[in-house]
């Protein structure tokens, strides 16, 4: 093995080794160094939008899932302020939307509730802006929840680079922006979307659901009662459930 | 463009949805889908593309569609009066809502570009300047008695642009085809070095070294290099690009066809901005004539296998495409979503191929100095920003126009120039750039001080600050793409945060969370949209406070007015009577 000449960057003075290409977020994964995250999932293309990684370097603010990785990269991460910032924008997703924990069948096992409480988040701080949006329940198995939807990306990217369906779009600028779905009728019923699809589990929210499995998994012993989100973003980047998948196909 | 099969010539999205807009005064869900079949393209593209862009409309417009500027110069509350409200009554109509007759639509939109006319608005897709209560009377008859825009005096149509000052590129006029004359006598690389030389600094505002840029892009692979001239001239208070585009079309192309020879391109697109439109026949025009002259086609002035030509493509309305990789996304047919950097579009820019997008100003100048060479340009300006710059003046000021000014010039002189000695305060660099107080009049406009895209809005002592901040606020939060999420979500919490304050229920901590609110969005956005968005606010906490603590109460307010809150209520169990309003005390 290679010791001496590997390329390194430094997190908040911890020395991570990087191939070329790699983005500061792969490399700080595979070094099990966690930045907080919730658009991005490894095996997937990045996106950059929810800007929860957003680190600084030199005197840029940039994200991590969309900046390469480069030789003597000196990276801030976990600090205060930089923490204090990220709960703001976990804070910007709860008041956009319409997210109501104790009636969500996701409590539990939604990213948006477990990155608010790794930040420490009590209130939501900026005013609610009770947006009206609409809800899809054509589909037999699946239903479309916008309410509740963070504009990720994640099942855009999912249907169409791995499902190869590309039954998802986001339409509309600014707060106006909502999830679409790719058919004439503009519902899910009518595109070959199945709940094997990766984006039909992919949502790190709940606005796509699974029909008819109401709280299987009691509470209490959901995925953020057992773990913490640091440690499942370690995981999916270890694990790779999306490389697999393309695998076995 | 041809499609795949290389047949019928293709036609742009954008255009093709424009065409569709004008003939039915609206999209439908089954034209969506004919379209999205012909150009073979997926539905949600086609779907996406019409939500984004504010000219595309899923629900009918009037016959007579009416924009208005909300802009703080050509806008509808530029005067004393709210014209919007007052052609809204005349005509029987409310705000974004078509008549339900079909006859008219009126609605508001971002800077049009005519801040020099005073209050203006587009009809059907052609300006209509210097409006007054007056004027909107018999506008609004013209209307009732559905007279045809062509039939209305063809004055109120007329665009006079105002240059009061010359310099270096409006004082010496290009004969077309004489700077590629100068370009072919060497060879392309000493064409670029002379570029290089001059110092020219992106026009745009941004000031990226143009020299390197061609540079770049040259040595970058690629199956085709494209030159992109950014024309969609989108800052609110300026319109110096739609004069040079009036004046110097053919300076632009020339300008355009140098850069294809130095990167090696054989294809350049104007991107329009959609309220333009309007310029569309006469760059046309003027490209054919280019054409005729054998300055673009195949071998082009006798240069064997120098082959170049330029096709416009007209935008739809939405600011963020004139951020480069929005733009470039927009000219591939899609909603104008920067793109993430790096790659650059030098290397990866239109149809991930090596791309420059340079500002109208830049390729203009760009052909001057082929021709009078670097050092004409350099001996004016400043050491680090070489030439001249062009400013559009508007506002409360005597004399709004355009100004050429070398680089360096110190504000305060240019206020002077402008009529404008007493200002409260400007916007320089348009909403995205700085507004500055007159402690900071001694400063200068360059790259490497007060740097600008051209934009001056200039502010007299008797304007509310406060009410240009909302306009300023508004205008971020209706342009954000809705990409990230501390753009489109912060921009829309500062409006409301300032309606907020200027409805007297913002409280002293407000203006801590106004500032905190500002630096997130600033540093944690994606593109510059965001990183400037809320630079006005920043700035005028910093400079102008009382503009803001004189609004806040003492005590404790509500941030909600609890009588409207009630409204739905009221509504849904159709009751209007004292009871069931609360007591405002």
């Amino acid at each position: 093995m290679m010791t001496t000449g590997v390329d390194t960057i430094r997190i908040d003075g911890e020395e991570i080794p990087f191939t070329p290409g790699q983005t500061i977020m792969d490399a700080a994964l595979a070094a099990g160094v966690y930045i907080p995250h919730l658009c991005h999932y490894p095996g997937l293309p990045p996106s950059g939008n929810c800007r929860l990684c957003v680190v600084e370097t030199g005197n840029r603010s940039v994200a991590a899932c969309i900046t390469p990785a480069a030789a003597g990269q000196q990276i801030i991460s976990d600090t205060p302020e930089l923490n204090a910032t990220r709960k703001a924008i976990t804070q910007m997703l709860f008041v956009e939307g319409n997210h109501i924990c104790p009636s969500c069948e996701k409590t539990g096992n939604c990213k948006l509730q477990a990155m608010a409480y790794h930040l420490g988040m009590l209130d939501d701080h900026f005013p609610q802006s009770y947006q009206r949006r609409e809800i899809d329940a054509s589909h037999p198995e699946i239903l479309l929840d916008r309410s509740r939807c963070i504009l990720c990306d994640l099942c855009v990217r999912a249907s169409r680079d791995v499902d190869k369906k590309n039954v998802f779009a986001i339409a509309g600028r600014g707060t106006h922006a909502h999830l679409i779905v790719n058919a004439p009728s503009g519902k899910l019923a009518d595109t070959p979307m199945a709940v094997t699809d990766l984006a039909a589990t992919i949502c790190p929210v709940g606005a796509i659901l699974i029909k008819e499995k109401g709280y299987e998994v009691p509470i209490g012993q959901r995925i953020y009662d057992r773990q913490t989100i640091c440690e499942t973003g370690l995981q999916e980047y270890t694990d790779k459930p999306i490389i697999k998948k393309h695998q076995s196909e | 463009m041809t499609n795949c099969l290389g047949s019928l010539p293709r036609q742009h999205l954008l255009h093709r949805l424009h065409a569709i807009q004008r003939q039915h005064r609206h999209i439908s869900p089954q034209a969506m889908q004919q379209t999205a079949a012909e150009l073979n393209i997926p539905l949600s593209q086609v779907a996406a593309v019409v939500e984004f862009y504010s000219f595309f409309s899923t629900q009918p417009r009037g016959r007579f569609d009416l924009l208005l500027s909300n802009c703080t110069s050509c806008g509808y509350r530029a005067g004393s009066e709210n014209l919007l409200e007052l052609l809204c009554q005349q005509l029987q109509t409310v705000p974004g809502k078509t008549r339900a007759d079909g006859l008219v639509s009126i609605g508001e939109t971002s800077c049009i570009g005519m801040c020099d006319h005073g209050p203006s608005m587009l009809i059907n897709d052609s300006p209509v300047t210097g409006l007054n209560a007056a004027k909107l009377t018999q506008i609004a008859r013209l209307i009732a008695d559905e007279i045809p825009v062509p039939q209305w005096p063809a004055a109120w149509f007329e665009i006079s642009d105002t240059v009061h000052r010359r310099d270096l590129l409006l004082s010496n006029p290009l004969i077309p085809g004489n700077a590629l004359q100068q370009a072919f006598q060497q060879d392309a690389s000493e064409t670029l070095a002379v570029i290089q030389q001059s110092g020219l600094r992106g026009r745009g505002g941004a000031g990226f070294d143009t020299g390197k840029k061609w540079q770049f892009c040259r040595e970058a692979p690629g199956n085709a290099h494209y030159v992109v001239c950014n024309a969609d001239e989108g800052e609110p208070g300026t319109f110096k690009d739609r004069y040079l585009l009036r004046e110097y079309a053919d300076a632009l192309f020339e300008g355009m066809t140098l850069c294809a020879f130095v990167i090696g391109a054989q294809q350049g697109f104007v991107y329009l901005r959609g309220e333009y439109r309007y310029l569309l026949p006469h760059l046309q025009a003027e490209l054919n004539h280019r054409r005729k002259l054998g300055l673009l086609g195949t071998n082009i002035l006798g240069q064997a296998g120098f082959d170049f030509d330029i096709e416009v493509v007209v935008g739809a309305g939405a600011y963020i495409c004139g951020e480069e990789s929005a733009l470039i996304e927009s000219l591939e047919g899609k909603p104008g979503i920067p793109r993430i950097r790096p790659p650059f579009p030098v290397t990866h820019g239109y149809w991930g191929q090596p791309t420059v997008v340079n500002n109208v100003e830049t390729f203009i100048a760009a052909a001057q100095i082929a021709l009078h060479g670097a050092s004409w340009f350099k001996a004016s300006g400043t050491a680090a920003s070489a030439g001249s710059k062009l400013l559009s003046i508007s506002g409360d000021c005597g004399k709004p126009g355009i100004y050429e000014y070398p680089l360096g010039v110190i504000i305060r002189q240019v206020l002077n120039d402008c009529g404008a000695a007493d200002a409260q305060a400007v916007q320089i660099g348009g909403l995205a750039g700085v507004l500055l107080g007159p402690a900071e009049f001694n400063r200068g406009i360059a790259f490497e001080d007060v740097a600008t895209g051209g934009s001056v809005l200039v502010f007299g002592q008797q304007r509310d600050l406060l009410a240009i901040h909302r306009n300023f606020a508004q205008f971020f939060a209706h342009e954000s793409c809705g990409f990230c999420t501390p753009c489109r979500v912060g921009t829309q919490l500062l409006k409301n945060s300032l309606d907020n304050i200027a409805a007297g229920r913002g409280s002293p901590n407000d203006l801590e969370e106004l500032r905190q609110l500002g630096q997130i969005v600033q540093h944690q956005s994606h593109c510059g949209l965001g990183h400037t968005a809320t630079n006005h606010v920043l700035d005028g906490l910093r400079q102008f406070p009382q503009v803001f603590s004189n609004r806040l109460q003492s005590q404790f307010t509500a941030r909600f007015d609890l009588d409207q809150a009630l409204a739905d209520a009221r509504q849904i169990t159709r009751r209007d009577d004292a009871a069931a309003h609360l007591d405002n005390e």
